[in-house]
């Protein structure tokens, strides 16, 4: 199973650079949330994964018995996740004000500050 | 004496859910923004002495032990940097009264201001690599804003690359904090501190020293990843790019500083040469592209990254000397490059166009602002007896120790350069008569906002910065102490680990 993440990750990884070096800017935030997925994924596979055993402790018991899923990597998960989604939402609108106040969608246009 | 840990990340937080909820109140929301940056610096300063006295302090959140909870660190460094963040919140908060337009102030600028101060001491406080991540994450959504409000044209082309290249940090940060985690099963700094020594493949720790670099890199502006900077920082209002200018880039390296002492210790060979080459890498590049600029906060936005240069040097000779330089170099620079860029505002006021050839004559208009500009100039250059000289002092001293020459030879040869930026600067704004087409320019634009009340509450903040940056310079000893002593702590990662982790084994 984790063989098979491995490749998602690589793919993602692949993808979000693909859309992050294209020029338009529409792409550029596709990319951005690809490479926040493919990270949050790739989180949740290096700890390693066991499947069917939820960390839960049985009654008059200290410790779930082992094997069981590390439940740290999906609580930063989860974190990763809330914080990716504000800022994606960000960055959609960023770029629907700067279509309005640049008129295009082209990067290459967008030149003026660079120097 | 907790609680001295978490003020810095309430006060902003209470100040600016205050000021969220006086919406309607300009006034209120002013008040507000200079009270609370006041308090940071009050909470900033009483921190430092307790962590002079007392040693590291930690707190554990609701009382979860490390490294299972929620863990906030103060050392010296960490101490040093929330005064700093202190200074320059309180510097462009009282200069912001004048600065930004209500438009911009009734948007919630003083609300961000503090929204983005609780972010930077957040990163400055915390005990953990995922707590970091998110600190980061507030600092970035606040200055995110910042940069846009208002919404003009410059401002927004200068945003996306901006937003891109922090978020692609971002991203390269969580994934090596997710591979950091398989690899050792913790993220607290103090465990993960202790355990990085004995995990296999070595290779690994490096590869992930490598990841962290690029990440905090890019936050940085280190070469060859600094091109958001120069490309974002001269388009929002003055203020604003000032506390970028002063404080962000510092978390950085802050944070580059904090895990190539704390945590990337086992390959100093490879790691820490490689730094030293970035670091030479970096101040050639950022002081070259400041020649080449025409524009005054242009050519102050690429000194940044020239100076980013100086403070790696320091963490990469690693050794007690060059990281006390490293440390003196960040509080003089923080000090002395939000001075310039306030600075370039007023200029730009008086002089109608930041275009450095339409701008002049301010030599004779304002001697005083000419004075406040070239203190702190001077002082980035290197002149004695100001505080840039003592600060490449001990950098040069600490590189002659260790027999780094080449670095040496670099960081001297920029200084001249840097100088030769400050006096292209000189003269053009300053000592040239202001060319008659500007004259008639700003003369049909009639006098600025405000008027001589507003000049000098622009100015208050200007002449204290520059105050201290020549007090730094004429009394170092005090300031070069506290330096050292947090470079000693830093290099001596047991403190750490054991104020964190208790003393077992």
């Amino acid at each position: 199973m984790e063989t098979a993440l491995a490749f998602v990750v690589g793919g993602l990884y692949a993808a979000g650079l693909y859309c992050l070096l294209r020029r338009s800017i529409i792409k550029l935030v596709i990319g951005l949330s690809l490479l926040g997925h493919a990270a949050n994924l790739l989180i949740f596979t290096v700890p390693g994964l066991t499947a069917g055993q939820p960390p839960l402790v049985p009654p008059r018991a200290a410790t779930p018995p082992a094997p069981f899923a590390d439940p740290v990597p999906q609580s930063l998960i989860l974190t990763a996740i809330v914080i990716g989604f504000g800022v994606l939402a960000f960055a959609l609108v960023l770029v629907h004000r700067v279509y309005q106040t640049v008129g295009t969608d082209d990067l290459d246009d967008m030149r003026s500050t660079d120097t | 004496m907790s609680l001295l840990l978490i003020l810095p990340i309430v006060i902003p937080l209470t100040t600016a859910a205050v000021a969220l909820l006086a919406w309607r109140s300009r006034a209120a929301q002013r008040a507000l923004g200079v009270a609370g940056a006041a308090a940071l610096l009050g909470v900033g300063l009483a921190l430092l002495a307790t962590v002079w006295q007392a040693g590291i302090q930690t707190v554990q959140a609701a009382g979860w032990p490390a490294p299972f909870g929620i863990t906030l660190v103060a050392d010296l460094l960490s101490a040093i940097m929330v005064v700093l963040a202190g200074l320059v919140g309180l510097a462009v908060a009282v200069y912001s009264l004048v600065d930004v337009d209500p438009a911009r102030e009734r948007f919630g600028y003083y609300p961000l201001l503090q929204i983005l101060l609780m972010g930077v001491c957040g990163a400055f406080l915390t005990g953990d690599l995922f707590n970091l991540y998110v600190w980061f994450e507030v600092m970035l959504i606040a200055s995110f804003v910042l940069l846009t409000l208002g919404g003009e044209r410059a401002q927004m082309e200068g945003a996306i690359k901006y937003v891109t290249l922090n978020l692609l940090a971002s991203a390269l940060f969580l994934a090596a904090v997710g591979i950091l985690y398989g690899a050792t099963g913790t993220l607290n700094l103090a465990a993960l501190s202790r355990q990085l020594g004995s995990v296999s493949p070595p290779g690994l720790v490096t590869a992930l020293a490598m990841l962290f670099l690029v990440a905090f890199g890019i936050k940085a502006a280190i070469f060859p990843l600094f091109f958001w900077l120069p490309a974002s920082y001269h388009t929002p209002p003055v203020a604003v790019s000032a506390i970028f200018a002063g404080l962000l880039t510092k978390v950085g390296v802050y944070a580059l500083i904090r895990v190539f002492t704390l945590l990337f210790i086992h390959d100093v060979g490879y790691t820490h040469t490689l730094l030293l080459i970035v670091a030479g890498l970096t101040m050639v590049a950022g002081v070259l592209g400041a020649l080449a600029q025409d524009e005054l906060r242009r050519a102050l936005s690429f000194q940044i990254v020239s100076h980013v240069g100086y403070m790696l040097m320091g963490l990469g000779l690693f050794t007690p000397l060059g990281l006390a330089g490293a440390v003196f170099y960040v509080v003089h620079h923080i000090i002395g490059k939000t001075a310039l860029f306030l600075v370039s505002g007023v200029v730009r006021r008086r002089c109608g166009t930041p275009v450095l050839k339409e701008q002049g004559g301010l030599y004779q208009d304002a001697p005083a602002l000419a004075v406040l500009f070239l203190l702190p100039a001077l002082s980035l250059a290197g002149l004695p007896p100001l505080s840039g000289f003592v600060a490449k002092l001990v950098l040069v001293q600490a590189g002659l120790a260790s027999e780094q020459y080449a670095i040496v030879g670099v960081a001297l040869g920029v200084s001249l350069l840097t100088l030769l930026v400050m006096m292209k600067i000189w003269s053009e704004a300053f000592w040239k008569p202001l060319p008659e087409a500007s004259r008639a320019a700003l003369q049909g634009a009639g006098p600025p906002r405000g008027g001589a009340a507003a000049r000098r509450v622009m100015m208050a903040p200007i002449a204290v910065l520059a105050a201290l940056t020549v007090g730094i310079g004429l009394a170092a000893e005090p300031v070069f102490v506290l330096a050292l002593r947090a470079a000693e702590q830093l290099l001596d990662p047991a403190l750490y680990v054991q104020a964190v982790l208790g003393a077992r084994p």
